[in-house]
């Protein structure tokens, strides 16, 4: 300090003190936040990348023409002008303004009166030209979102596009998987959480993660191996099918059960414990102190476990590929085979798919369906949780 | 201190009101039932999966041998127990010369181990058949029909307690013989994918976690990426093999199938490889990392990072030598549990096309691959019961695998966490 003032350096000094203190630009740290950054931003790409490509494929999907043999022949050969001839009568039916190819060549039906048709030659940019009498008539069949929604038979490959028969097979499994894990979940949950003393606790939470950390396909495995034959003694070998849908359902309800129970659980004891003493001071009983207090106090958190474990029931895949039946069906006996939306997506994929086949690109449409119904259960128990959750202090 | 004895409430003389009060406790006692029995649904389920696993995997076998190996052993040494050179002599003699010379060109027999050609002459020559099997219930409380059944049905046949799980089991390859089909490949393959898969989602999540817990503010760009990653981990795993099989096997086919970097092999010349389903596998991952680290990262309490800044250390410094040692045993614990999670995931590879059969050992990125969970999807689809055995013994190697990876978690948290105290 002395030596400072003697010299006369003290304002500059503070110059030099105000530079060192000023924020220096560190290039590695921007670097490392950059980087951080991108790994954080790395997850939205992902989910872009479902949309994008489930999307893609989709509309490849929705916009394809799958051409249909008819079994209907043209009876005289044809000029490239003519627009009116006759075909054979036998075999599928042929509509006004449908389109139908002979041979490369599109048409656009005008006019049908018996076994005359008046067309609109050269459609779809292909060029008119002459065709030999026999020759095969082909009938456009395209995927049209009202199809796809309305019609209970699912088979792509010869035209059949209604998503109903594997959503209902969805719906069955994934229904019997919640009558089975909710009131179970439910009473674990209550249990355990206002019942258990802490050392069944802390015996009865780990044996439930086992359940929980054990992998699907051994849970397919069981369902085969156990419940359908359980199923089958109890109910008749004649009306349970060895694939049937309620095994896949319930054997589906207990790999959920796990994940109801600890959701149901973590809610139950968020509620404070301040109520559930107001309630006992007013002569509650235990049971009903549970089930009037602590339940209702945490019906938002219950919800939210309810709706997510509904998600994961329907996005299930190896337990339904495995004991659910392999084929589309519409039906709703539980004790038939039926194939889900996961169930057909790992059946097709499992053999030697190729690209840009009408399968390939519907697994893409039902992914994308399956992709939306289990985004909107997270997105709604998400805003159950924010909306209806009652705060205490 | 909710309970009312008895005896107290006859001292409560309101009208109405001791009766009721018995009811409640009635009814409060039926229904503490349901819940124990709730609970105890829940027990007996995971008590019945573990004995019907056991029940397929062990139990009296009766086997058919086309030759019998005593009669092949030479001078009184069993045949296990012979030489190279003698077990070559064997498959020789008991061969036709044209499988011989295709054995020979597919590897040479003096290159191939003892084991190895101690399985062809099994394979070839012995030919032992599984005519009948019994599940371990039977086998333990009806042994004594089971061997006259046996006798009966079965003359030729030697019965013999078997556990499918055994030595030879997890030694062999993938093989169209249940009796000769081990899981070498499989296990060698869930390594592979699981090792590439961790590999890629540990430090993208740790990154991410990092990144949303110490860095971001609470602007629009920070709460979609929270959101996202919360629904991200909602999203069948099905959808991820989707995206695998667009992207990765599809887009990406140079990169995933190695042709970008000169391997060419025609048996993998598309993106179906160890590389495309272990990065499938960590995306899927990648949310549950990202998730867990978060949760260890805030568990770290905010004093020791205002005191590293007090002391002058730039944020990243605060992260990298206070935050992260301190959050390391919660996000191990989490990135473990995430290891297991993949280890079990079967549907996704199954869509990006996990090749059923493959008796090679994956030798590098680029390789076709089967994995444990796949072995065991396709054995339990085969109609012969006699496959349910091997599926049922694949699914102990496997819960075996999971469970001490659990284990090894639960240990490395409290050891990490008591150092670290």
């Amino acid at each position: 300090m002395v030596s400072q003032v003697k010299t006369g350096v003290y304002p500059d000094t503070i110059a030099a003190h105000r530079t060192a203190l000023r924020k220096r630009p560190r290039i590695s740290e921007t670097l490392i936040q950059g980087f951080l950054f991108l790994c954080g931003a790395l997850s939205i790409l992902v989910t872009v990348g479902i949309v994008y490509e489930l999307g893609k494929e989709s509309l490849l999907f929705f916009t394809r023409q799958q051409w249909e043999g008819t079994n209907r022949t043209l009876i005289e050969a044809i000029d490239a002008t003519q627009t009116t001839f006759k075909i054979t009568e036998t075999g599928m039916a042929i509509g006004l303004n449908d389109t139908i190819r002979i041979g490369a060549e599109a048409m656009e039906v005008r006019e049908i009166r018996g076994d005359l048709v008046t067309v609109a030659r050269g459609q779809q940019n292909t060029a008119a030209e002459t065709h030999v009498a026999g020759a095969e008539i082909e009938l456009s069949q395209r995927v049209t979102l009202a199809k796809f929604f309305t019609k209970t038979e699912w088979n792509p490959q010869i035209g059949k596009f209604g998503i109903w028969a594997l959503v209902n097979a969805t719906m069955m499994t994934s229904l019997i998987a919640i009558v089975v894990a909710l009131p179970l979940g439910l009473c674990v949950a209550i249990y355990l959480s206002e019942y258990a003393s802490a050392r069944v606790r802390s015996v009865l939470k780990p044996l439930l993660e086992v359940l929980a950390a054990i992998p699907t396909v051994v849970y397919g495995y069981f369902a085969l191996m156990f419940t359908t034959p359980l199923l089958r003694a109890i109910f008749g070998v004649e009306h349970v099918e060895i694939y049937n849908t309620a095994s896949a359902g319930i054997v589906i309800g207990i790999l959920i059960l796990p994940l109801v129970s600890s959701m149901a659980e973590d809610a139950l004891s968020a509620v404070p414990q301040s109520l559930r003493q107001a309630a006992y001071g007013l002569g509650a009983t235990r049971l009903e102190t549970a089930l009037r207090v602590v339940v209702p106090a945490a019906i938002s958190g219950l919800a939210a476990a309810f709706i997510v474990a509904a998600s994961r029931a329907i996005g299930e895949t190896m337990v339904v590929a495995i004991a659910a039946g392999a084929g589309p069906a519409f039906t709703f006996n539980p004790f038939k085979a039926a194939e889900t939306m996961t169930g057909h997506i790992v059946r097709i994929s499992g053999g030697d798919l190729s690209y840009d086949s009408i399968d390939y690109n519907s697994i893409f449409a039902i992914g994308l369906m399956l992709f939306f119904i289990t985004l909107g259960l997270n997105i709604l128990s998400q805003n159950i949780v924010r909306r209806f959750r009652e705060e205490y202090e | 201190m909710s309970r009312i004895s008895h005896k107290d409430t006859n001292r409560l003389d309101v009208a109405g009101f001791t009766p009721n009060l018995k009811r409640r406790h009635r009814v409060g006692k039926f229904w503490l039932g349901i819940f124990r029995l709730a609970t105890l649904v829940g027990i007996v389920a995971l008590a019945t999966l573990l004995f019907n696993i056991a029940d397929g995997a062990f139990g009296y076998v009766a086997i058919e041998n086309k030759v019998d190996p005593g009669t092949l052993a030479v001078n009184g040494v069993a045949l296990e127990d012979l030489s190279e050179e003698e077990l070559t002599r064997i498959l020789k003699e008991n061969i036709s010369a044209g499988l011989f010379r295709r054995l020979e060109s597919e590897k040479p027999f003096s290159e191939r181990s003892q084991l190895d050609i101690y399985n062809l002459v099994m394979e070839r020559v012995v030919q032992p058949r599984v005519v009948q099997q019994w599940s371990l219930k039977d086998s333990l409380l009806h042994s004594a029909a089971i061997k006259a059944e046996a006798a009966r049905d079965y003359p030729d046949a030697k019965l013999q307690f078997k556990s499918w799980l055994n030595k030879d089991f997890l030694r062999n390859p993938q093989s169209a013989k249940a009796e000769q089909a081990g899981v070498r490949t499989a296990i060698l393959g869930s390594l592979w994918t699981v090792g590439i898969a961790i590999l890629f989602a540990f430090p993208i999540g740790v990154g991410g976690a990092i990144y949303l817990e110490e860095y971001a503010g609470d602007n629009a760009i920070n709460r979609i990426i929270r959101t996202n990653i919360n629904n991200l981990a909602g999203v069948p795993s099905i959808i991820y093999g989707i995206l695998g099989l667009a992207i990765l096997v599809r887009a990406l086919e140079p990169l995933t199938s190695g042709a970008l970097f000169g391997y060419t092999d025609p048996t993998t010349a598309n993106g179906r490889t160890i590389l495309s389903a272990g990065l499938t596998l960590g995306l899927l991952i990648l949310p549950m990392v990202i998730i867990n680290a978060q949760e260890a990262i805030r568990a770290v309490p905010n004093s020791l990072r205002q005191a590293s800044f007090g002391l002058g250390a730039t944020r990243w410094q605060t992260v990298w030598h206070h935050v992260l040692p301190n959050a390391m045993p919660g996000i191990l614990t989490g990135t473990i549990l995430a290891i297991s999670r993949a280890m079990g995931e079967t549907a996704p590879l199954v869509v990006i096309g996990a090749s059923t059969f493959i008796n090679q050992d994956p030798n590098g990125l680029f390789s076709k691959f089967t994995t444990l969970p796949i072995q065991i999807y396709q054995w339990t689809s085969r109609p012969q019961d006699v496959f349910r055995n091997i599926a049922a013994a694949a699914i102990i190697v496997l819960v075996m695998l999971l469970l001490s990876l659990n284990a090894t978690a639960i240990i490395l948290r409290n050891r990490l966490s008591r150092r670290l105290d």
